[in-house]
């Protein structure tokens, strides 16, 4: 019998298919011929779902973009994890050359040839530059070219050569510059190295990511596209109350059950493809505007950004199909029928335990995870999978729970109280899912994002550790290698000089050796360090009492810090001034000094950059700097407030001593910049989420009111004052909205209590920006009553009683 | 009906011959029932005798006698007066009032007057049936419920009787 | 025609809409206590006649004269007051809030004028069992049939015992047994409390619940009592 069946069976199934087909086109048709309301309808919806296409894209790029970015950025590393490379005739001699210009970074690295043979040039760069001879990146180019570049033209002693080539920057506002100098050049720089090959080779998978930040990235990916998919949810369904209206008209002429719904589900899948259609568009433009975006000295190319394949692809299936879900699931709870919509009159009430069972179980995956994310603990795939399943758990659940509250808040409020809120409450109690639906992102945006925040903001208390430097005594900090004492009070004389520099303390610092070899390592001799400077200079660095030029001042070292027996500075000591040319003591061309018996033993004092110094001080009566082997010149320089760019003038003079330029900008903490972008990111993100949510819920308000144009007309016919209906649309935002945040703020403190234990953090709520997600809330109730405003009004004019 | 006042009605355009007077009456209303011309005599006698029309002349032929005649000034008040005062409302009036209508289109008389009164009229019935209505037994209400049924459709008749006054006139004057 | 002791005296009225005249020179007067329909064909002004009399449209031109005061004159806030606390409002179809219960949507015209909740609903309540549709009092409008819900809205209409009740095709959307049957309980009411009554219809059998017609055609009133 089944045999006989399935040849009948065939051509039913195909006629089934082309039955589809022909019911989808007609939607298809219908969200375009429908006049200018389906017009607008599909506008809407594709608008909607385009916004979400478009973050969903630029989300799927973010892996792609950070492979390029890294691959190039690897190219042109100059330190490998190869052993230290010796100069030679093809190695490069070079030392990074890094500097500031205002908030931004520029990185440069100066280089000259060690022998005669064909040293590698940087990737970007065609041939090396010739001492006194730059390559710079296009940002930095066109900086040097602006007014605003001027102050910082100076600080190049370089002829511009070229321009680095896309190859050799990670990101089109890169800052950097290749410079050669001269070999002799490289005295004047701290740190040196040399160099045979450019770029480093990734050994297997590179270093794993810090397990915390692993977390943060699951967890901000489920806040950050939850909403969105949310959103195109509820895009689907703008003006969905008109469209079932319409196919009731369809039911009257004869289409039946399933017919209306695969018209619907046409009609909703055609806005949706025009939406991917928009969202790719739209994707195209962010993408061409990104080049010229520089978030936190990150910047890509337009040709970074691109989708991984399989994620594209998933977005391009998964929206459309979700749409088409959406579409049918909210049909269900209706009734088409030829005569108008039904709507199943007591809608069966919402059951709390799946609800419940949703973030309950999410805190029962993320509970036994604490402490499992910490630094030591490597993190295991399982648990990353673990996490991530969680969180959503836990968002999904606390979204899910919200209808629930919704209704049941609503339920008791019992027609009690004034008219406006009467009027809010009954609509409420009547409808509350389409409110709920509404606000449903707003829960998993806020929770979210609150949770994050609390994570970072103790990420960040740890991060933000003080420096112990005290920017009160100085600003600047210079270290300038110099060749003699004369040299080092050159260059004193110069920071004294430059412009918005309203104090400078200079020492220069050197070191003196025992007169034996060490114990532990005979290839070498104890050190100690030999600083000088005049007296108020040395007040910086110890306290001293009575000080005049001729005195010489000794700090103890702290008890560990020689190896036992090797305590060799001391008064009345002698001790070695003589060091070789790669900077090591040298005991066999000795020059002796004796350390005064009559020193002052003193204390130290921390400097302004928080180090504290040991060995001997002395002004310059009492030890002649020149006798100095290869000694520093520290400068410690306040700069003058009312200068504007007294720290480029700074720089700028930190140039001309040396290539390496090494300045430093003091302050008393190390500000982690990049999680007060991150959550700047994270406030920007919950902002447009929410905003998001109040275009729908405009849209939904609008929907609504004019659906009831007469009842509003006849309310004004008896006299209905314009603010009782005024703030009866108020209360209906403010009430989900109110209750939505309360649910969103009590599972993100939830959230963010787990994930701080998770990563071994004490709990800390981050009260500011609790307050700032409320603020938003309040402000998206206010900017939907606002925006429903005008049209209520105009529709409370008599002439909407003239409809019959 | 009144033939009489319809025949009056009639001669207001000018004086005719009885015959001519029943060839314009059968043309006009007497599509399912043309007058016989000894009703056309009787009638026109009576009204002679009550002086509302007079003998304009007298044709002498071959066949029978043929008076012509004209309508006095009696008989124009007679027909301003059969106009003015409404039917007495009662089911199947409409070809009276379809007469009067047309009558008073050709004699150049207001006929929406006429219309507006009779609904009036129907009105005022409708109004005591109403209440006869609300202070009687189921019975009383039944048979009010079905005169006012019928008064109903009347009325909705001389709506659009009102309503189409201008086609109408065209039609008749032409 | 302004017979002294009217409540409520309409002059000259015009009104045009766009292009199209709704009203052209009407003339109106109702007594307390009074019922009269205004009836016409369709699109002949009834309903704006109504709407310019009871203040919610403002004429072109002409003169609306309540108990002596102008209604053309006054402020809309002040005409909104008006239509708060002397007028009532009967329509054809859409008139109950959906969402609140039939007490409440009774209770909501003394509401909006500051009464207490408990009050008003009492007196909603005592209204509605005048009208015989005190089962439904806590029943929404979607849950009554049609006829319970226009004597609801008749309820609302005479809760705050308004000098002048307009009701625009009152049983428009009703079968005529509950068409008569609201008719009978409008009358009836308004008659004992003296409220005037404007009743625009285009049947003559819910005009035959009037004391006198008037005709609106064309854009003009026709007070069919003067017409004998």
């Amino acid at each position: 019998m089944s045999g006989q069946d399935a040849p009948a069976q065939e051509p039913r199934a195909r006629v089934s298919v082309a039955r589809w087909a022909a019911d989808l086109a007609m939607g298809a048709r219908f969200a375009v011929t429908g006049g200018r309301e389906s017009w607008a309808r599909t506008i809407m919806t594709a608008v909607g779902v385009g916004l979400g296409v478009v973050l969903l894209l630029v989300a799927s790029s973010v892996p792609t973009a950070y492979q390029q970015r890294n691959e190039r950025g690897d190219a042109r590393a100059t330190l490998s994890y190869a052993s230290k490379v010796k100069a030679g005739p093809d190695t490069l001699h070079l030392s990074d050359a890094n500097t500031d210009f205002r908030d931004r970074e520029i990185a440069g690295i100066v280089m000259a040839p060690d022998g005669d043979g064909s040293p590698p040039s940087p990737p970007g760069v065609d041939r090396l530059p010739a001492a006194g001879e730059m390559w710079v990146s296009p940002a930095l180019k066109k900086l040097l070219d602006s007014g605003d570049g001027k102050l910082l033209r100076d600080r190049f002693p370089y002829r511009t050569a070229g321009v680095i080539g896309d190859s050799g920057l990670s990101g089109p506002n890169d800052l950097s510059y290749y410079a050669g100098i001269s070999p002799k050049a490289f005295d004047h720089v701290n740190s040196d190295y040399h160099l045979a090959q450019w770029g480093i080779q990734k050994k297997g998978e590179g270093e794993p990511l810090n397990p915390a930040l692993l977390l943060l990235i699951i967890v901000g990916c489920v806040v950050l596209l939850l909403p969105v998919l949310i959103f195109i949810a509820t895009a689907t369904r703008f003006g969905g109350e008109r469209r079932d209206r319409r196919l009731a008209a369809l039911r009257l002429v004869g289409a039946d059950t399933h017919m209306t719904r695969r018209i619907a589900a046409g009609e909703s899948l055609f806005g949706a493809l025009l939406g991917l259609a928009v969202g790719t568009g739209l994707f195209l433009l962010v993408r061409v505007f990104i080049e010229g975006v520089v978030v936190w000295d990150i910047s890509f190319f337009a040709s970074d950004i691109v989708p991984a394949a399989p994620l594209a692809l998933a977005i391009a299936v998964a929206v459309p199909a979700s749409a088409v879900m959406v579409t049918l699931l909210a049909l269900r709870g209706i009734a088409i029928e030829p005569l108008g919509v039904v709507r199943n009159a007591r809608p069966k009430r919402r059951r709390l335990w799946w609800r419940l069972l949703l973030p309950l179980l999410g805190i029962a995956l993320l509970a036994p995870l604490a402490g499992g994310f910490q630094a030591t603990s490597g993190g295991s795939d399982t648990k990353a999978y673990q996490a991530a399943a969680g969180a959503v758990l836990l968002l999904v659940g606390v979204t899910a729970l919200l209808p629930w509250v919704i209704e049941a808040v609503v339920e008791r409020f019992g027609g009690k109280g004034s008219v406006p809120w009467q009027l809010a409450t009954r609509r409420l109690q009547l409808s509350s899912g389409t409110a709920s639906r509404a606000v449903s992102g707003i829960t998993v945006a806020v929770a979210g994002a609150l949770a994050l925040q609390m994570l970072f903001a103790s990420v960040q208390a740890r991060d933000s550790h003080s420096t112990g430097q005290d920017p009160r005594r100085a600003q600047m900090m210079a270290n300038v290698p110099v060749s003699t004492g004369a040299e080092a009070r050159d260059a004193f004389e110069r920071y004294r000089a430059t412009k918005g520099v309203r104090e400078m303390l200079g020492v220069t610092e050197g070191y003196v050796s025992a007169l034996h070899h060490s114990k532990d390592d005979p290839s070498t001799a104890p050190e100690a360090s030999l600083t000088v400077a005049d007296c108020p200079s040395l007040r910086e660095v110890a306290h001293i009492r009575s000080c005049k030029d001729g005195d010489s001042f000794f700090i103890d070292a702290p008890p560990d810090y020689y190896a036992a027996g090797e305590k060799f500075a001391k008064p009345g000591a002698q001790v070695n001034l003589a060091f070789d040319d790669e900077g090591m003591p040298d005991l066999r061309h000795k020059k002796l000094w004796t350390i005064p018996a009559s020193i002052k033993v003193v204390k130290s004092r921390v400097d302004p950059i928080g180090s504290e110094r040991t060995g001997v001080l002395a002004t310059p009566g009492a030890f002649d700097v020149a006798k100095l082997a290869r000694p520093h010149a520290v400068a410690m320089i306040r700069t003058d407030p009312k200068v504007p760019d007294a720290t480029e003038y700074v720089r700028n003079t930190s140039a001309a001593l040396s290539p390496a330029m090494d300045v430093m900008r003091l302050s008393s903490t190390a500000q982690s910049d990049e999680f007060t972008v991150i959550r700047k990111a994270l406030f920007i993100g919950a902002t447009a989420t929410l905003l998001l949510i109040g275009a729908s819920m405009i849209v939904t308000t609008l929907e609504q009111l004019r659906e009831r144009k007469r009842l509003l007309s006849v309310l004004v016919a008896f006299g209905t004052r314009r603010t009782t209906l005024s703030w009866s649309v108020l209360w209906q935002t403010a009430v989900p909205v109110v209750l939505g945040l309360a649910l969103s703020i009590a599972g993100g403190l939830a959230l963010g209590t787990l994930l701080l234990k998770m990563v071994g953090q004490p709990l800390a709520v981050d009260w500011s920006g609790l307050g700032a997600m409320t603020g938003i809330g309040g402000g998206v109730i206010l900017l939907v009553t606002l925006v429903s405003l005008p049209p209520l009004w105009r529709m409370m004019r008599p002439e909407g009683l003239r409809t019959e | 009906m009144s033939i009489g006042h319809t025949l009056l009605g009639l001669l207001e355009g000018g004086p005719r011959h009885g015959y001519d007077l029943k060839r314009a009456f059968d043309e006009r209303f007497g599509h399912d029932r043309p007058l016989h011309y000894g009703q056309v005599y009787s009638t026109m006698s009576r009204l002679l005798k009550n002086g509302l029309v007079e003998v304009d002349g007298i044709e002498h032929g071959g066949g029978p006698e043929r008076k012509r005649y004209a309508i006095t000034d009696a008989g124009i008040t007679d027909v301003e007066h059969w106009l003015t005062e409404p039917e007495k409302p009662e089911p199947y009036l409409q070809s009276v009032l379809y007469t009067k209508v047309v009558i008073a289109l050709l004699t150049g008389r207001d006929a929406a007057d006429l219309l507006d009164v009779q609904r009036a009229e129907h009105l005022r019935l409708m109004r005591e049936l109403t209440q006869r209505k609300r202070d009687g037994d189921l019975s009383d209400q039944l048979i009010c419920d079905h005169a006012l049924f019928h008064l109903e459709a009347d009325l909705r008749w001389l709506e659009l009787t009102a309503a189409r006054l201008g086609q109408l006139a065209k039609a008749v004057r032409s | 025609m302004t017979p002294a002791g009217s409540l409520l005296i309409a002059t000259s009225l015009n009104k045009t809409y766009g292009h199209t005249p709704a009203l052209d020179g009407a003339d109106f007067s109702i007594h307390p206590g009074e019922v009269v329909a205004v009836m016409g064909p369709s699109g002949s002004g009834k309903s704006t006649l109504l709407h310019c009399l009871a203040g919610i449209v403002r004429p072109d031109s002409g003169t609306v004269q309540y108990n002596g005061r102008e209604l053309t004159a006054m402020s809309d806030s002040e005409r909104s007051g008006l239509r708060r606390g002397e007028f009532g409002f009967v329509f054809q179809f859409g008139q109950l809030v959906p969402e609140l219960s039939c007490v409440e949507n009774v209770a909501l015209p003394l509401r909006l004028n500051g009464a207490k909740r408990k009050e008003a609903e009492a007196r909603a309540e005592s209204w509605m069992e005048r009208l015989e549709v005190a089962d439904v009092a806590h029943k929404r409008p979607g849950e009554v049939s049609g006829g319970q819900g226009q004597r609801v809205a008749v309820a609302r209409s005479l809760v705050t015992s308004p000098r002048v009740l307009f009701a625009d095709e009152p049983t428009g959307a009703l079968d005529s047994l509950n068409g008569e049957r609201v008719m009978e309980l409008l009358t009836e009411a308004a008659r004992e409390s003296r409220t005037a009554v404007v009743l625009v219809t285009h049947e003559a059998r819910v005009a035959a619940y009037s004391d006198r017609e008037v005709v609106v055609r064309d854009g003009k009133a026709r007070d069919m009592a003067g017409v004998r």
